[in-house]
């Protein structure tokens, strides 16, 4: 029996599969697409999309299929359809490399820059895509408030209420009885939230690695992505790899 | 016999014949036609059991050649390629080779090269090249990816693949006799030879064994067949504690095992798993009041540990060793006098080998000693007796080379020196296994080494080999060389994590052996386990190690036993058919499996040879369908997942299903006594229910990580780095989903298809099984379960049973079951 008053996330489901819960207040819907929804803004988040990964590997002489960026951006353009949102957020490494957006598929680029004319498009910058687009439309920034929240790539460390970030990939081994599934997953305290990558071949960390430890204040719960719903999944059902 | 001593002084020189002689040998017949084979130049496959002088009959040539080989003016290549499966078995065949080269004075040198061999010796073997190389195939697939190889091989005269019949059928064989075609293309007179144990059917290994060029120019492999041997002695263990209704452990016999085990001089103690190994060798030293001197040995084991066991068994120190399949092959063990094969045998022909590894001499029967866990593996280790007593044997189809092994050979080639590729289309199509091969299939797996083969064409700037002006094609650049040499091979082995001693602090300790991955997924922090003969209790798991520390646990939890990986052969399923329905046959088997058959008999049917049983019942809620195929757990497992998929399209409601060798089982919450069975056992189900199924099933994603990792789509190894089993799982399972949105009939997904409806799921049993049983169901529509549903409805829900507790539940919920078997 622990001590400490148990904390009682606040946590919904949504009729869209995803979840609805608070960050420092704010109420924001997690997607099962991976990404996030701040319904008072209209503002879609989503990190770590990783575009030309497929292409960056290939260029090492591993042949991954080239149809990783397609895939992804697919994805964020039924979010987008879905939402209609009025800015997208895009939390950084949104290319694999300096190079992605060289080698980016003429058609490919086309679907961004009619992404950035429906909405607005603001790049939020990270440690791949250090100086944002070359010639691809949309804001560059560093970090981005709204709504009280703040947008970075990058979780920084100690508390840090109302930080919305990627980076670390979060991954969520849930076990159960009859064996173990490992998923993508939102992991949030109800104090701040790391995303999942939306990237279609971006690998995942497990949310019970280190790099995760100092991060929150109490046990966090993961959302993990299902086929179309998000399962919110407690910290002691979570496993290591 | 004068005939054979004319011949013998025919083809020995004396020096041979004197040393034959003064061993008080003489030359066997075999090992003469394979010295007479050779002096005609022609290719030889020899079939001889083991004891036969098979190794010596296969070198004999070489040595003969060697001998008179006058001294050269320059260096020499290798005149004798040796390729055996096992790395242990080159290191062996080395030591064996060197006795008689010593005794006899001769002038050659012979050195074995694995994955094991130094540095140091690599470089001297590649500079000053022995006249004899022993070495294993992924070493051959390096050396054939080298600059060098052609300049290396330009000399060789013979190459001799060894337990033959343990790899051609594999995809490990696809890749050595590409390799052997590409030997051939070095040393167009290269000699081939064969060594197989006794196999079924010959002429397959004849083909996988035979180069054969379109344009003529390929020869007949001659067939060489060694001394029948000494028929071995096997017996069926009747128990005098009555056999179990189900089970894989066959804990109620092992006193009986352990006695007999005092009784010999040196047993080996066969299991199907490793948990049956572990299992098996803690309950043998709980009765081993003597302190025989009892070890165990199975492929999760350290190195050094299995390689401790080897060498005290070669000095004769061991009494007896409990082990898998790691010991199937033809290391030379002494004095083994016994071979206890516990559980299921599952083959006829595995059996032989197996049994093979008792006494080396062919004069002397081998006895094994059977000893079934359950009372279907009765009937299977008598029908298994039987055909060995008749020399009938299971044998493993042609094969069809598998492409992602061609992709993988394809960059090797480019890696040693450009090729044309109509040229290396021709030296393919000669390898047994890729006579069939289409040009279009060959366009694409070039196309797949050179780019992915992708329908979108954005990575032609990124080729990993070009055509140059010359229309050869070659390696784009020496680190693409760099890193195929590094991912050669067409092993795969599950991801495995090292199991080692948790340290102070957490600190990480002396290694203790390797678990596949999965083995964890039953087991939490704090749990035991038994692992290399003890208990340990879980501490951890980091990103590449188990943590333990030793447990004085007596009650370990045991993850579950998961019957045997191998299927049961198709013939001994056949037999084992033939035996139950021949009721005059029942005689041979002990009373109470008799008794359990008569009671199958009067309480439900005994299906013809030729007839499927299906039983109905209900049983608490629920409503049964029991069906008995016998064509083992995978082909089962699938049938009941398209069973299932019927049904409840028919509106039948199934609520799950369970499956073992013999049966399987689905249960629902309806009565399902009045169902069509013709038409749900039609053979259209293996249609697009099955591909509908396959597509989104875990086979075709585990398929797909092999094949992506054979054909180079996926590195093993970066240069520096090793990637780990896990991380790899999960980005080609990402890989497997995109792919198959954007390209389903890409050249990979196609070879995970071929692969998952092989190995994984088996299609083609199921196929032939629905064949069989058209308008042949036995339906006995029953009011309460059946003698012979016994068994399968244990396993449902066994998994994740916990020691000694589970046991006795087990043991209670049996009681239970068979009383109303009975009733």
């Amino acid at each position: 029996m622990s001590a400490a008053p148990r904390f009682v996330y606040d946590v919904a489901a949504s009729a869209c599969g995803g979840l609805r819960t608070l960050v420092a207040g704010v109420e924001v819907l997690l997607r099962a697409s991976g990404a996030l929804w701040i319904e008072k803004r209209r503002t879609l988040v989503a990190a770590d999309l990783h575009l030309e990964k497929g292409s960056a590997y290939a260029a090492r002489g591993q042949m991954l299929p080239p149809y990783d960026t397609r895939e992804t951006l697919g994805r964020l353009e039924r979010e987008a359809d879905a939402l209609s949102p009025d800015i997208i957020v895009l939390l950084g490494d949104t290319f694999h490399d300096r190079g992605s957006e060289a080698r980016l598929a003429d058609d490919d680029a086309e679907r961004l820059r009619s992404l950035a004319r429906r909405s607005l498009l603001v790049w939020v910058v990270g440690n791949h895509d250090a100086d944002g687009p070359a010639a691809l439309p949309g804001e560059v920034v560093d970090e981005l408030d709204i709504e009280g929240l703040r947008l970075r790539h990058e979780p920084q460390d100690g508390p840090q209420p109302g930080e919305l970030s990627g980076h670390l990939h979060p991954c969520a081994r849930v076990v159960a009885s009859r064996g173990s599934v490992r998923r993508r997953c939102f992991v949030t305290d109800a104090e701040r939230a790391v995303l999942p990558a939306f990237g279609a071949y971006a690998g995942g960390l497990n949310v019970r690695d280190a790099a995760f430890a100092g991060l929150f204040a109490r046990p966090p719960i993961a959302a993990a992505l299902g086929a179309s719903r998000v399962h919110a999944v407690g910290w002691r059902s979570l496993g290591p790899d | 016999m004068a005939d054979d001593a004319a011949l013998a002084r025919d083809l020995l020189p004396d020096r041979f014949a004197d040393w034959f002689a003064a061993r008080g040998w003489a030359p066997r017949a075999h090992q003469l036609e394979m010295v007479a084979k050779a002096r005609a130049g022609r290719d030889a496959l020899l079939i001889a059991p083991t004891g036969g002088g098979k190794t010596l009959a296969g070198f004999l040539p070489s040595l003969i050649e060697l001998m008179d080989r006058p001294p050269p003016n320059t260096p020499r290549g290798v005149h004798t390629l040796y390729i055996s499966p096992l790395k242990a078995l080159a290191v062996d065949v080395e030591r064996n080779l060197m006795a008689p080269i010593a005794q006899m004075g001769l002038p050659i040198t012979a050195e074995s090269r694995t994955g094991d061999t130094g540095q140091a010796r690599r470089q001297r073997q590649r500079i000053k090249p022995p006249d004899i190389l022993l070495t294993t195939p992924e070493q051959l697939a390096l050396f054939c990816a080298w600059e060098g190889a052609r300049l290396y091989f330009q000399d060789l005269a013979c190459v001799v693949v060894d337990e033959i019949h343990a790899i051609h059928a594999s995809k490990r064989g696809d890749l050595l006799a590409l390799d052997l075609a590409r030997l051939q293309q070095f040393a167009p007179n290269l000699r081939r030879v064969g060594l197989s144990a006794t196999v079924d059917d010959p002429d397959v290994i004849r083909t996988w064994l035979g180069y054969a060029p379109e344009d003529g120019g390929g020869r007949a492999v001659d067939l060489v067949r060694g001394p029948a041997g000494a028929q071995p002695v096997v017996d069926v263990l009747l128990s005098e504690g009555r056999v179990p209704w189900a089970g894989h452990t066959a804990q109620h016999a092992m006193q009986e095992v352990y006695d007999v085990i005092r009784r010999s001089r040196t047993a080996l103690v066969f299991v199907n798993t490793r948990f049956q190994a572990e299992f098996a060798f803690q309950e043998l030293w709980r009765l081993n009041e003597d302190n025989l001197p009892i070890a165990l040995h199975h492929g999760s084991l350290a190195a050094e540990q299995r390689r401790r066991v080897e060498a005290a068994m070669a000095r004769g120190e061991l009494r007896a060793v409990v082990c898998t399949s790691t010991l199937d092959l033809g290391i030379d063990w002494g004095d083994v006098d016994l071979v206890i094969q516990l559980a299921s045998p599952k083959g006829a022909s595995r059996m032989v080998q197996r049994i093979g590894r008792a006494n080396h001499r062919l004069d002397e029967p081998s006895r094994a000693l059977f000893v079934p866990a359950n009372r279907f593996e009765m009937l299977e280790c008598q029908a298994a007796r039987e055909a060995i007593a008749e020399n009938r044997f299971d044998g493993d189809p042609a094969r069809v080379g598998a492409l992602d092994v061609l992709a993988q050979h394809v960059l090797g080639c480019a890696c040693s020196e450009p090729f044309d590729l109509v040229a290396l289309y021709e030296e393919v199509r000669a390898c047994g296994p890729y006579r069939a091969l289409a040009w279009e299939d060959f366009e694409a797996v070039v196309d797949f080494v050179s780019t992915g083969g992708y329908a979108l064409r954005t990575y032609d700037r990124f080729r990993r080999i070009v055509k140059g002006q010359d229309g050869l094609w070659r390696v784009r650049n020496a680190q693409t060389a760099q890193r195929h040499r590094l991912n050669v091979g067409a092993i795969l082995s599950p991801a495995v994590l090292s199991v080692r001693l948790a340290g102070r602090r957490g600190s990480v300790g002396r290694k203790i052996g390797e678990v596949e991955e999965g083995y964890l997924e039953l087991l939490e922090v704090g749990d035991t386990f038994v692992f290399a003969g003890q208990v340990w209790k879980l501490v951890g798991v980091t990103s590449l190690d188990v943590l333990v520390s030793p447990a004085a646990d007596k009650d370990p939890k045991m993850p579950s036993w998961g019957g045997s990986k191998f299927a049961l052969s198709t013939y001994l399923a056949q037999r084992v058919r033939e035996l139950m329905y021949d009721q005059a046959h029942w005689q041979v088997l002990p009373l109470d499996v008799r008794e359990w058959l008569e009671a199958q008999r009067d309480r439900s049917r005994i299906p013809a040879e030729s007839e499927m049983l299906l039983e109905t019942f209900p049983r608490g809620k629920r409503w049964f369908m029991v069906c008995y195929p016998f064509e083992g757990r995978l082909a089962h497992t699938t049938l009941a997942m398209l069973l299932t998929r019927r049904l409840e399209r028919m509106g039948a409601a199934p609520l799950g299903f369970v499956c073992n060798d013999y049966a399987l089982a689905i249960w629902a919450l309806k009565p399902l006594d009045s169902l069509d069975f013709d038409s749900l056992f039609a053979e259209d189900m293996l249609g697009d229910d099955l591909e509908d199924w396959l597509a989104d099933s875990f086979m075709m994603k585990r398929a797909f990580k092999g094949c992506a990792i054979i054909s180079g789509l996926i590195e093993r190894r970066f240069p520096g780095t090793e990637k780990s089993g896990r991380q790899v799982t999960f980005s080609t399972d990402l890989i497997y989903d995109v792919l198959r949105r954007h390209q389903p009939d890409h050249l990979l997904l196609r070879c995970a298809r071929e692969d998952a409806a092989t190995g994984l799921i088996d299609v083609a049993r199921v196929g032939q099984m629905l064949a069989r049983i058209r308008g042949r169901i036995l339906h006995a529509d029953l009011d309460h379960l059946s003698p012979f549903s016994v068994p399968i409805l244990l396993e449902i829900g066994k998994e994740r049973v916990p020691g000694a507790a589970g046991e006795m539940i087990l043991t209670e919920a049996a009681d239970d079951l068979i009383a109303e078997a009975l009733a």
